[in-house]
């Protein structure tokens, strides 16, 4: 167990370092550095002194083998847009993109748990396929789409919601549902399947047997097991839910690392950038490899694969 | 197998619960939205797409910065956007002493929102911190120009140009703000940042970098100011990067001013009976760049019957009434025409005649066309629309849409053949400041004409207004006959406000709250 910790480990990081590494170069593919900060309309001599300024004028890689080094000894160096420590700006955004990635998780779970049993119970009737078209829409809208949607419905024609900003509760209530609404899917199709696969097994069929209500066979026995895959589904979902964020914080203005990650593209702010991608990475590896580790001491099976 | 009616007591446990869900989400919503703001208190509520990266003018170079600047800070001369006629600010008067010298005389009584009066120290200590490249003030060419400024007494000082510079006026009533000098030694742009202080006619009561800005009436502010003392209490400024979001807010009452509406999304808007949607024209102008340098990779260019093809093969009217609209109007010079110098008189006018762009291409021996690559960083319809009549004379484009810092590698590194490009001039009204940056041997010239450079070298370096303005009348007419370019129409801006409110638009792209009011 503690070699295979270790292995999940070495590779999780050697998954961040890859990924920072990819972001630093494809920032740069898309155009000059020095000619972005200085911004439109600046003079030659304007963005030469930005160069060197920022030590832009050096090999890639020495940019790169610096920044690495600074990173691992803790310093995270200064934003080149906001001018300020790059690790408070990271961590005093933080909050409202966590706030807004778990309560969208919670709203995906609350609404894939149900329809994933309903659907499981009434399989192939009406019922099943329409949480199914739910489903099937949830994947196949984009979510800024179903952002702008929401948005018309319920700010601009029923005005019972703020469109953006992140002022009080209700700011996050049209976002939690554009994100959560996309990562709905994939739980509700895993709840279906092992309930449907729960419900043939015996000790169900016992349990019925035994008289005991519906309800709780539903709950204590059949979803109880059903529910296994999802905690490992649940760690993925959170990862992909706050990189999913940069879209639906930048649509709904919540100030929050999505929209600073956004911020940072557009001003070439690599140092911030870098740091978010390697935040984002970091939480999406970590929470993968807590879902293998978890899977593995469930199923000895997975140690050896 | 018929599972449903085993489990319907259980099924409906579930189905209760959806609809508790349901209901209870609906709960959420019944309480409608308070209407809070806006005209019931006096405030405006604006919104714009980018944050500044510092409020303090000198170290943002983004046009929230310049709005915020000229709000919370003053300048030593004002220029009437109506008339554009110079006035004192927060100087009383001013004189020119030599080629390369001004005075200014200062305005008495004048304080700054945390109460230090304003006098020549300040105007010191502020153009001297600001001209020192190692104080790395952003946007260098609003201030290398400044080689020093001296007090002759408390209300007097002294400022010397490094070479002679006849725009000067316009940058003293444009980006050369004045801080507080005791408070700006102390804090520098950093604290500045944190904790705005100015003596302009709001001040900066919150902030939340890279999310919201409020700014309240100063009440205290200078009578004598040619800037209006403020009707308006608040401005609640909001950073919201999408145009869709912003568009949102507006509808529902969420916001009370947009600027840089999409002409679609404008034409929709002045259907809504709440808003009122209004264009005015800016400085922008757009234009074309084609590459002659002798290493151009397109050198059917070097062809002058081929570049006054392209120039007649553009109907700028039809582009302006139909794609770019209101308050834009069609340009023959490279120079926006308020601008000082800026004339189109005896230029070569290229009139849209497709006919006539045929024979010339025909004539430069392109009677089967000819193909080539055009850059473009925004306004990508009216790129496609000219892409579409240069097609329609046999001229074949590829559309590169690039980033503007990628746009500008492939200029300066002499790889681009045609360009889709547009040039705000800083809002600066002088031909200096527009002309010379594509024809004057700079990096982004890729015309190169040593008669044009010399011309345009001598009307920014004269003092006599009229030497300027024959020579930049010159350079222009050079730039015309020999097609270097092609002039296209100037870019016109449009806000969207709620109906009530009463405003102006000016071609500085300046929204001026300072005038505003409720109906």
């Amino acid at each position: 167990m503690a070699r295979f910790v270790v292995t999940r480990l070495a590779l999780a990081l050697a998954v961040a370092l890859a990924v920072s590494i990819i972001a630093f170069l494809l920032l740069r593919l898309s155009g000059d550095v020095a000619t972005a900060l200085a911004g439109e309309g600046a003079q030659q001599a304007d963005i030469e002194a930005v160069r060197k300024i920022y030590g832009l004028d050096r090999p890639v890689i020495v940019q790169y083998g610096e920044w690495l080094w600074r990173v691992m000894r803790g310093d995270f160096g200064t934003s080149l847009y906001f001018k300020t420590d790059v690790a408070s700006l990271v961590l005093s955004k933080l909050p409202t993109t966590l706030v807004l990635g778990l309560s969208s998780l919670v709203f995906s779970l609350l609404i894939a748990i149900p329809l994933g049993i309903i659907a499981a119970l009434y399989r192939n009737s009406l019922i099943d396929r329409l949480a199914l078209g739910l489903a099937v829409i949830g994947q196949a809208l984009p979510n800024f789409f179903f952002a702008l949607l929401l948005i018309m419905v319920f700010s601009i024609t029923l005005r019972w919601l703020p469109v953006s900003g992140s002022g009080t509760w209700k700011h996050f209530v049209m976002p939690t549902i554009a994100l959560g609404y996309y990562a709905a899917p994939a739980f509700m199709r895993i709840i279906r399947a092992g309930m449907i696969e729960v419900l043939s097994a015996d000790y169900v069929r016992t349990a019925r047997a035994k008289g005991l209500p519906a309800r709780l066979v539903i709950f204590k026995h059949a979803l109880r097991n059903a529910i296994v895959p999802v905690v490992a589904l649940t760690a993925v979902q959170l990862g992909f839910l706050l990189g999913g964020s940069v879209v639906i914080e930048t649509i709904f203005a919540l100030d929050g690392l999505g929209y600073l990650a956004y911020q940072s593209i557009a001003n070439k702010d690599f140092p911030v950038m870098q740091v978010v991608v390697l935040l984002l990475s970091l939480i999406y590896v970590g929470l993968t490899l807590m879902a293998d580790i978890a899977n593995a001491w469930l199923d000895p099976r997975i140690r050896v694969a | 197998m018929v599972w449903h009616g085993r489990w319907m007591m259980g099924g409906k446990w579930i189905v209760g619960f959806v609809l508790g869900l349901g209901i209870l989400a609906l709960g959420v919503f019944v309480a409608p939205l308070p209407a809070s703001a806006g005209k019931a208190d006096n405030s405006i509520r604006f919104a714009y797409d980018q944050a500044p990266e510092n409020v303090d003018p000198y170290f943002n170079n983004v046009r929230i910065g310049v709005i915020i600047g000229q709000h919370v800070w003053d300048t030593l001369i004002y220029r009437d956007p109506q008339t554009n006629e110079y006035k004192g600010q927060l100087a009383e008067s001013w004189k020119q002493i030599d080629d390369r010298t001004y005075e200014f005389t200062l305005r008495q009584g004048v304080t700054f929102h945390n109460g230090d009066e304003f006098d020549a120290d300040d105007v010191v200590y502020t153009l001297n911190f600001v001209s020192k490249p190692e104080n790395k003030v952003v946007t260098q060419t609003n201030v290398s120009w400044i080689d020093k400024a001296e007090k002759i007494d408390k209300y007097r000082v002294r400022v010397t140009t490094k070479k002679v510079f006849p725009a000067a006026v316009e940058y003293f009533a444009g980006p050369i703000v004045i801080h507080p000098h005791a408070y700006y030694e102390k804090v520098g742009p950093k604290g500045q940042n944190e904790k705005p202080v100015g003596s302009g006619p709001f001040k900066v009561t919150a902030y939340s970098p890279g999310k919201s800005i409020t700014l309240e009436r100063n009440p205290a502010y200078f009578k004598a100011s040619p800037k209006a003392q403020a009707k308006i209490n608040r401005i609640d400024i909001r950073f919201i990067p999408d145009r869709q979001t912003q568009l949102a807010e507006i509808l529902s009452d969420g916001l009370d001013f947009i600027m840089s509406v999409p002409k679609d999304q404008a034409d929709q808007l002045q259907a809504v009976p709440t808003l009122q949607v209004v264009s005015g024209e800016t400085m922008r102008i757009v234009f074309m760049q084609m590459n002659i340098l002798d290493n151009t990779p397109a050198p059917a260019l070097r062809d002058e019957r081929v570049r006054r093809a392209i120039n007649h093969a553009i109907d700028r009217e039809a582009m302006v009434k139909n794609i770019v609209g209101a308050g834009s109007r069609a340009l023959a010079t490279i120079c926006f025409p308020t601008q000082v110098g800026c004339t189109d008189e005896g230029a070569a006018r290229y009139a849209y005649d497709p006919a006539k762009a045929k024979a010339l291409l025909a004539e430069a021996g392109f009677a089967n066309g000819l193909d080539l690559d055009i850059v473009a960083y925004r306004e990508r319809n009216q790129t496609e629309a000219i892409i579409g009549y240069l097609k329609a004379v046999g001229i074949r484009t590829n559309l590169r849409f690039l980033q503007y810092a990628a746009l500008r590698d492939v200029i300066t590194s002499g790889k681009a053949m045609l360009t889709h490009q547009t040039w705000g001039s800083f809002s600066v009204n002088d031909t200096s400041a527009s002309t010379p940056n594509y024809f004057a041997f700079r990096a982004e010239d890729i015309t190169r004409d040593e008669q044009v450079r010399d011309l345009l070298n001598k009307g920014d370096n004269s003092v006599d207004l009229a030497t300027r303005r024959d020579a930049y009348k010159g350079a222009l007419k050079i730039i015309a006959d020999k097609a270097y370019a092609v002039p296209l129409y100037s870019l016109p801006v449009y806000y969207a406000a709620a109906a009530a409110l009463d405003f102006k638009a000016y071609p500085d792209e300046l929204p001026r709250f300072w005038e505003m009011r409720y109906k």
